[in-house]
């Protein structure tokens, strides 16, 4: 908030700045460092002579320049001595010489340099003016770019010759912008001049331009209002893709948050057939165990928090893995066959965890950190990326494939292969089907559980955190087809990025209803998900 | 075709042993706790105060909206998980009219707009608003609004042949796309808040001891009414398609029946009966709210049939009274904390070891007693329906 406002005031103080600084260059050339002059001029103690200072230290390019300026902002520039010195007046009222920052060991007798409003105004023109000519290039990029946005005519000819002693490419082509902005509202110069002013900004592509080249005047000719169409079309073209990829991009971090609280179900509910409505507090017990562990490590092992999340997972996927060959083997194996009264005995489960959950934790939410590899932001283009999505889709990515892997290549994923598919003939062939699918239910829930400390980083950690993603869950399952893992991810990620491309136009609460609505169509039109698997039985 | 069916079984009487207890514990209840409440003094120790006659009624319409689970999951094995969103529609059509009972009384004094739509700044009434002021319209809305949505969908699933899990899953997005649709304020349905603060019905204020009495006996006859409906329908020869449907679709269709007209005019019965409820529902309780569309409460009407006994008709009834006084007499006390356990707890010890619930095992034991009596309702085959 306060850096925008910053930036809004900017432009105004910068432009007299930098009418300031053009009127100085004419009249004086001081020498680049050297400025005992102008701090000769501040001894004086006249409104006049610490006007023509603040310009003079503006233009100086003296690394002292900033110091000494913002001191007098401050009221701690004081003068005294003979001959008259300057001095910054530091913490508990020692004297600091302003060239070399240093304490002054003789100080003489002293008093603050006046400032009244004239001055303030300088001050501030000075101190933006310091900013086009700052040694950072970040600043002097900043202070480029808010010309640009002010469009005064009057900043121009400084601009130029601000332009003709910039080195840095990013910061000069900045600064070319800004000089392209002024000009296409400029009176009196040609239509080439303003072509190719439009043709620079135009190049920019982005809101900011847009503004500028709906700004051409009325009078201009017709050829470069032609071209400002032009420019203003391609740049509308490019906007609406642009935001249509960051659209795609939130959906598929959603896609990856459904999948990663599709996919333990996508084995318990696909592969095994378990209607398991306590799936979505499998992943609450993966994101409790975060907390857990994540407070562990702030009692104890502060240094550790960073690692935190890689902690979490295994711990994660044993503990609600667990829990799982838990359920199976007290509830569950009495039950198969029967899957509705499955839904109803994981049902009771999930309300018996919730409140287990609310007893030893409390109903309220839990503070769950994101370590500083999860936070930031990078821009890619003009998306905007944040490293705690981007890390998530990884993750669930990771998950997926392991799980693919697990099913195809390993000797327990061809066990639980063969014993969904003929549990009698597999049994025959020496497979402990009750082993088989303790392991497959805790395989499955301790996948939720992996996927619980991933959606800590996104969600209110409370008892009621399964509770929003078992619906979810079970559309995406069921819409991508039960049985099938890819169908799964196919789902996840079909779901994630209609509900973020329905959201511009009818709302978050609207778009997801609508979606509810189409996947209810579709499960009309493929009553077994979008990859079914093929079979001859009439009665899956 | 027809006939030769109704020969080859032997009909079942109407009612039956313990449809007839039913109705008459029905009958005794809904002329008992009246005279309690009114004739006897109230610093007696039988005296029924008004608020357990409103609970009381509420329990009653439970019971009715399990009863109308119990047809489509115990007759034709449709496990609904959204049937909360017929009682939540039946429930949201009394309460419009119900609130445009308020006229001028509410807070904001508007003669037509509820208050929650001045708030809004509203300046008509939406359409769908139009005829809630008459009683009739309102009641025939109880019927249609559930009734049409339920035709609507179950067309659509039932001639696609989406059944079993898938059923159930999708009826459950159902209800979760009504919920979110009915939080919405712009939905003209008073969001978050529901419809609440009733004033009267039919002229009678709602808050009156003799309001509540002649609501609870509505209930009580409602139930009776919808009990004896479902009978009908089960022991009818439409009732044995059901029943033949939910134990073997696939064959069914192969004798040349029309399984999905069977399944939806069933489906639609449910939805109604549901409605009803709902709409008994409201006045009872006096606030209808989104919450009522949650799908959790759609499950929890399915144990409440689990618990008395899939299938019997009596005990989705017996069923609902119980868990609801469970739950009424749990949370109010001490152990509140505990409930969701129990609840929890009660899920899965009913699925467990009482697969056919009290009614449906009080059945098996009294056939083993008494192998040649008919037996009342179509008690499920042991393993449970193919799904």
């Amino acid at each position: 908030m306060t850096s925008s406002a910053r930036l809004f005031r900017l432009p105004r103080v910068l432009c007299a700045a930098l009418a300031l600084l053009f009127a100085a260059a004419l009249v004086q050339r001081v020498e680049a460092q050297d400025i005992s002059g102008p701090l000769a001029q501040l001894t004086t103690n006249k409104y006049d002579d610490t006007e023509a200072a603040l310009g003079a230290l503006a233009l100086s390019g003296s690394p002292a320049a900033a110091g000494i300026v913002s001191a007098l902002a401050d009221g701690k520039l004081v003068f005294g001595g003979t001959p008259p010195r300057v001095f910054i007046e530091g913490a508990g009222g020692a004297l600091i010489d302003p060239l070399t920052m240093q304490p002054v060991t003789d100080a003489p007798a002293v008093k603050p340099v006046r400032v009244n409003n004239r001055i303030r105004r300088a001050i501030d023109a000075a101190s933006g003016a310091l900013s086009l000519v700052s040694p950072d290039a970040v600043k002097r990029r900043e202070a480029a770019l808010a010309v640009g946005r002010s469009r005064d005519e009057a900043a121009l000819p400084a601009l130029d010759a601000a332009l003709a002693k910039e080195t840095d490419p990013k910061v000069k082509s900045a600064m070319n912008l800004a000089r392209a902005s002024i000009l296409i509202g400029k009176e009196g110069i040609t239509p080439a001049e303003r072509i190719a002013a439009v043709e620079l900004v135009g190049a920019e592509g982005n809101q900011d331009a847009l503004a500028i080249l709906r700004s051409v005047p009325e009078s201009a000719a017709p050829e470069v209002k032609q071209a400002a169409a032009a420019a203003i079309e391609g740049i509308e073209r490019n906007l609406a893709i642009w935001g249509m990829a960051q659209n795609v991009w939130y959906g598929l971090s959603l896609g990856s948050v459904l999948l990663l609280a599709a996919i333990g179900l996508a084995i318990t509910f696909g592969v095994m057939g378990v209607i398991n409505m306590a799936h979505g507090e499998m992943v609450m017990l993966g994101a409790y165990t975060t907390f857990v562990v994540q407070e562990v490590i702030r009692t104890s092992y502060p240094g550790l928090f960073d690692a935190s999340l890689l902690i979490a997972i295994p711990l994660a996927f044993v503990f609600t893995g667990l829990i799982g060959v838990l359920i199976e083997r007290t509830v569950i194996r009495f039950l198969y066959g029967r899957a509705l009264e499955t839904l109803l005995a994981t049902w009771g489960i999930s309300l018996i965890l919730q409140q287990a959950i609310r007893t030893i934790f409390g109903p309220t939410n839990r503070e769950v950190g994101a370590p500083s590899w999860m936070s930031g932001t990078f821009d890619v283009g003009h998306l905007a990326i944040t490293f705690g999505r981007l890390w998530i889709i990884v993750f669930a990515l990771m998950v997926f494939f392991a799980l693919l892997g697990t099913l195809r290549l390993t000797r327990i994923g061809l066990e639980m292969r063969a014993v969904t598919q003929n549990r009698r003939m597999a049994a025959s062939m020496g497979i402990r089907t009750n082993w088989v699918d303790a392991m497959t239910f805790g395989l499955g829930s301790g996948i939720a559980g992996m996927a619980g400390v991933a959606l800590s980083q996104i969600d209110n950690v409370s008892p009621n955190l399964g509770q929003s993603y078992i619906i979810d869950s079970f559309l995406v399952v069921v819409f991508g087809g039960v049985g099938n893992l890819w169908g799964t991810l196919v789902g996840a990620m079909t779901l994630g990025v209609a509900n973020k491309l329905l959201e511009p136009y009818a709302g978050a609460v609207l778009g997801k209803i609508a979606l509810l609505v189409i996947v209810i169509l579709f499960i009309q039109k493929r009553p077994r998900g979008l990859f079914a698997l093929k079979g001859r039985s009439i009665e899956a | 075709m027809s006939a030769s069916v109704t020969n080859m079984t032997r009909q079942p009487a109407l009612l039956g042993t313990s449809g007839l207890i039913f109705l008459a514990v029905l009958v005794a209840v809904s002329v008992l706790v009246p005279v309690l409440n009114l004739a006897v003094a109230p610093d007696s120790a039988v005296h029924v105060p008004t608020y357990v006659v409103s609970l009381l009624g509420k329990y009653l319409t439970y019971a009715l909206l399990a009863l109308s689970v119990d047809l489509i999951w115990g007759y034709v094995g449709i496990l609904s998980l959204g049937q909360g969103a017929f009682f939540a529609l039946g429930g949201y059509a009394m309460g419009m009219y119900l609130m445009r009972q308020i006229g001028t009384r509410g807070v904001y004094g508007d003669p037509v707009l509820p208050d929650f739509m001045v708030f809004l700044n509203w300046k008509e009434l939406p359409w769908f608003w139009y005829g809630f002021d008459m009683f009739p319209f309102a009641a025939l809305m109880v019927l249609l609004a559930p009734g049409l949505l339920a035709l609507v969908f179950g067309w659509f699933a039932f001639r696609s042949r989406v059944t079993g899990v898938y059923l159930s899953i999708i009826t459950q997005a159902m209800t979760f796309a009504l919920l979110l649709a009915f939080f919405r304020n712009d939905m003209g349905f008073g969001g978050n808040n529901g419809l609440t603060d009733f004033k009267d019905i039919l002229g009678f204020n709602i808050q009156a001891d003799g309001t509540r009495l002649v609501l609870f006996v509505l209930s009580a006859l409602a139930l009776g009414l919808g009990y004896v409906l479902c009978r009908f329908l089960v022991r009818s020869h439409f009732g044995k398609v059901l029943v033949a449907i939910r134990d073997a679709e696939t064959r069914v269709r192969f004798t040349g029946y029309r399984a999905e007209n069977y399944k939806l005019v069933a489906f639609v019965v449910s939805a109604m009966l549901a409605g009803i409820a709902g709409a008994l529902y409201v006045p009872q309780v006096g606030i209808i709210n989104p919450s009522e569309f949650s799908p959790a409460n759609s499950i929890e009407i399915i144990v409440w049939v689990a618990v008395g006994g899939r299938g019997t008709l009596v005990g989705a009834a017996l069923g609902a009274v119980l868990v609801n006084y469970a739950k009424t007499y749990f949370t109010s006390g001490i152990l509140a904390p505990y409930w969701l356990f129990m609840l929890g707890g009660l899920f899965v010890a009913v699925t467990l070891f009482l697969p056919k619930g009290i009614v449906g095992t009080y059945y098996d034991w009294r056939e083993k007693r008494r192998p040649h009596d008919d037996i009342p309702g179509a008690p499920i085959a042991a393993a449970g329906p193919a799904e």
